[in-house]
């Protein structure tokens, strides 16, 4: 109890667990009552010239953005050293890859969030919620992107930063054997931890916004043939009924 | 719900008699182009009907086109751009043109090829406020046009039929791929300028590219009847399927970001009804009727090489409903006896395979496309006759074909993906019924050897007369009522009944649960009274000894909002005992 705050343990004990809460139970409700709701919305038909070029900016560098948090967060630093790599090898590629990324994904969403409030159509069709998204989605990212910048100059003008590795990464992996690691993540540096603040709360976000569609992405298309035949669906009155109202589909 | 694959295509062939494989049933459509005034009456009807809703303010599941035109979206038979259909590989396999199950994912986050609204057109609205909010003035107020997608004013410059009987002109028919693709064949001078309309629907194909196009398995086609849906549950709205449809019949609906497309008006044909586009047709030109064609033979025939085959090929898919062998295979393939029968009446089935005169929308899309058209023969009559010949002389007409006002080869485009040889055998088919059928009105003697000339018999050109120019409703559309309702005998449903009628359903007093009561959103708690007025007249009716003056109620439903309109509330207490004429009507609430 002695090495962290109840702030601390609030933000880093409890949140987390908050935010998991939200996640889960959002998509579980948003899967039984919103299916129809759940869509990217697209507005490509509206505009599609910036639209080809952000989008795709936008979303690979987010990819490769998710697996870099997932080889940081998830893989023990004895792991990575176990097999041989040198540690300043790791970071190097760690920070120059996660820059490259973080650029095109901000600048992705830059250009997609510019054409947004230029194309009139596109912006008509923007919802407060979706504004919200953009605000946590835009934080999360220049967070992210500005800390690693800030870092590798660090770095590159022979300074000395702290290894996430040993703060952030124990902490992230304790959420999940529900014995959180307060006490590493209050010894992170300020950086981490708000960019881990935002990061939660685009999590909590997840479920109720656009951002679902992340969730449905049609990897099974690979693996399907390409005609699909469906039998007629089947009413049978009084027998069971689908937990939520058969509802109309347009 | 359960998803199945086609059963493998593309079994060896060994030429003569194949045993029959995998029968399935479709319901399909037959356009007699001929009769085509161009009203759009289909068009309006399935708009209200269908897409009369914000988002698909610019779709239409059914259009006419006046052709040669660029059509709605403009363009769309442009495959190099737009990406439609199927193409075969070199190695004769079938690939999405747009590209495979791969490059549809590296895509995924912006489709290269959707057209964008603006090739369709900008929906609008009007300022209607205007007129009724202008200020006194000189000048009559007017209501502009204002985009219905961002509220702002626009001038408009396109719609879905902006082209509408100008299409022969010129400048816009310049601008038809298909014209573009016969180059000189096609003259645009005055004298030699040529229109005719297109209704076009939802192909329904049975090789269907959007299907094939969609990543998150949305998109299906009915295994009992063969009509094409789009599951709204499932869709995520990537929007591969627009760029997969060759017909660019698949829509994006804009507000809810889900793909939408005709329905066949499925909830109507599985009753036995037909669509609303067949039904309220003023030229009564659309024909609905059942196709059973084997299912194992779709893949091999859809990829068949040339492309100007494709038409024959699909034609040999289809299977004649009145062959025992086919009827005992349908049995065999879960096919009621009812389909069976239906197909056996079937006018598409007669006028597509039985007379050949119907012929299927640009097969060379090699998606086997299901609603199927007569090509237009009119104007040959009168031309004929103006020129001093008989107009309706077999030779004269059969002459006439290849001099027709419309070119064989334009129709050969759209049809027959080129070749002119199955159009014109159409085309001399129903100048030969004409001249067959001028002599039997004329009460001259039957000329069999005019039937002959064009391959046919006498009995089949008055069939075939019967069901172009006579066949009344129940004859054009032969529509059986769905099966599988019933799992039991897979038979008739015995009541169309509502579906609401369930156990504690709205239809038998309940609110839809069984607790009487939905937990969330509309329909919970107590079913609320439509009007105020209700309540009151209600406990008036029942406590009152004389009969409840109607008079100065108000309807709500016609209420403005605004004031406190008489009859709005019951009347005071005191002022009420005088109403009711003081009989003790107002009891002491």
């Amino acid at each position: 109890m002695s090495d962290y705050s109840t702030i601390d343990m609030l933000l880093w004990g409890v949140v987390p667990y908050v935010v998991l809460a939200i996640l889960i139970s959002g998509l579980i409700w948003r899967w039984r009552y919103d299916r129809f709701g759940w869509t990217t919305r697209s507005s490509e038909l509206y505009e599609s010239r910036l639209l080809r070029i952000g989008s795709p900016l936008f979303h690979f560098g987010l990819l490769v953005v998710i697996v870099g948090h997932f080889i940081g967060l998830v893989i023990p630093e004895s792991w990575t050293t176990g097999i041989g790599i040198p540690d300043t090898a790791y970071h190097i590629t760690a920070l120059s890859l996660g820059l490259v990324a973080g650029v095109c994904t901000l600048g992705g969403i830059a250009l997609l969030i510019w054409r947004r409030r230029t194309t009139g159509p596109v912006f008509s069709a923007t919802t407060r919620n979706d504004k919200l998204m953009y605000v946590v989605l835009v934080g999360a990212i220049v967070t992210g992107l500005g800390m690693t910048a800030y870092f590798a100059g660090v770095e590159v003008t022979g300074g000395h930063t702290q290894d996430y590795r040993f703060t952030v990464s124990p902490w992230f992996r304790s959420i999940w054997i529900l014995q959180p690691d307060i006490a590493a993540m209050s010894q992170a540096h300020a950086a981490y931890q708000l960019h881990a603040l935002v990061g939660m709360a685009l999590f909590a976000l997840f479920p109720f916004t656009r951002l679902i569609h992340a969730f449905t992405a049609p990897v099974g298309y690979l693996f399907r043939p390409y005609v699909v035949y469906r039998d007629r669906d089947r009413y049978s009155p009084g027998a069971g009924q689908a937990e939520r109202a058969a509802r109309r589909g347009w | 719900m359960a998803t199945s694959t086609r059963p493998g295509a593309g079994r060896g062939s060994s030429g003569g008699k194949r045993p029959i494989g995998r029968v399935m049933a479709q319901v399909a459509m037959v356009m007699n182009l001929d009769k085509c005034i161009g009203c759009h009456t289909c068009s309006v009807t399935c708009k209200q009907t269908w897409t009369n809703r914000t988002g698909v303010e610019y779709v239409w599941f059914n259009n006419v086109e006046t052709r040669p035109g660029q059509g709605y979206p403009r363009t769309y038979e442009d495959q190099e751009k737009w990406k439609g259909g199927w193409v075969r590989t070199s190695r004769g396999k079938l690939v999405p043109r747009a590209g495979g199950r791969l490059k549809k994912l590296a895509t995924i986050f912006a489709n290269p090829v959707m057209p964008s609204i603006y090739d369709y057109y900008e929906p609008w609205t009007y300022d209607y406020e205007t007129l009724t909010n202008a200020p006194l003035g000189d000048d009559f107020p007017v209501s502009s046009p204002r985009s219905a997608l961002t509220g702002k004013p626009m001038d408009i410059s396109w719609s879905a039929n902006w082209d509408d009987n100008l299409g022969g002109g010129p400048e816009l028919a310049q601008q038809d791929p298909v014209v573009r693709k016969l180059e000189d064949k096609v003259k645009f001078s005055f004298e030699e300028t040529f229109m005719f309309y297109l209704p076009r629907i939802c192909e329904h194909c049975i090789n269907p590219s959007c299907v094939a196009s969609c990543p998150s398995g949305a998109l299906y086609k009915r295994s009992e009847d063969g009509i094409v849906l789009v599951d709204q549950d499932r869709c995520r709205g990537w929007r591969m399927c627009v760029t997969g449809c060759p017909y660019k019949k698949m829509y994006f609906n804009h507000k809810t970001g889900k793909a939408e497309k005709c329905t066949f008006c499925y909830p109507r044909v599985e009753v036995g009804l037909p669509t609303v586009c067949s039904e309220t047709c003023v030229g009564r030109l659309r024909y609905l009727g059942v196709i059973l064609y084997d299912a194992d033979r779709v893949g091999e025939a859809a990829a068949v090489e040339d492309e100007k085959d494709l038409y024959e090929a699909q034609l040999d898919v289809f299977l004649d409903p009145s062959d025992p062998d086919v009827q005992a295979a349908a049995r065999r393939d879960g096919i009621p006896d009812r389909w069976v029968e239906s197909a056996e009446r079937s006018p598409v089935y007669a006028l597509a395979k039985k007379f050949r005169v119907a012929l299927p929308l640009h097969p060379e899309y090699r998606t086997m496309p299901m609603v199927w058209y007569v090509p237009p023969l009119s104007p040959v009559v009168d031309t004929l006759t103006t020129t001093g010949h008989d107009g309706e002389d077999a030779d004269n007409l059969f002459g006439a074909i290849d001099t027709l006002r419309i070119p064989v080869e334009y129709l050969a485009e759209l049809f027959t993906a080129g070749d002119p040889e199955p159009v014109r055998l159409v085309l001399r088919r129903l100048a030969a019924m004409r001249s067959y059928m001028r002599r039997i009105n004329l009460g001259q003697e039957e000329d069999a050897s005019i039937a002959e000339a064009v391959g046919m018999s006498g009995e089949d050109v008055y069939d075939m007369y019967r069901l172009l120019a006579l066949a009344k409703y129940d004859e054009r559309y032969v529509i059986p009522t769905a099966y599988g309702v019933d799992e039991a005998d897979k038979g008739v449903i015995e009541e169309i009944g509502c579906s609401l009628d369930f156990e504690g359903g709205p239809g038998m007093g309940g609110m839809g649960t069984p607790g009487g009561g939905a937990p969330f959103g509309e329909a919970s708690g107590q079913p609320v009274r439509a009007t105020v007025e209700d309540f009151h007249t209600l406990r008036d009716r029942q406590t009152s000894d004389s009969h409840t003056d109607k008079r100065g109620r108000i309807n709500l439903l016609n209420w403005d909002g605004n004031g406190r309109p008489s009859g709005l509330f019951p009347p005071r207490r005191r002022d009420r005992d005088t109403d009711n004429g003081g009989d003790g009507g107002g009891r002491p609430a």
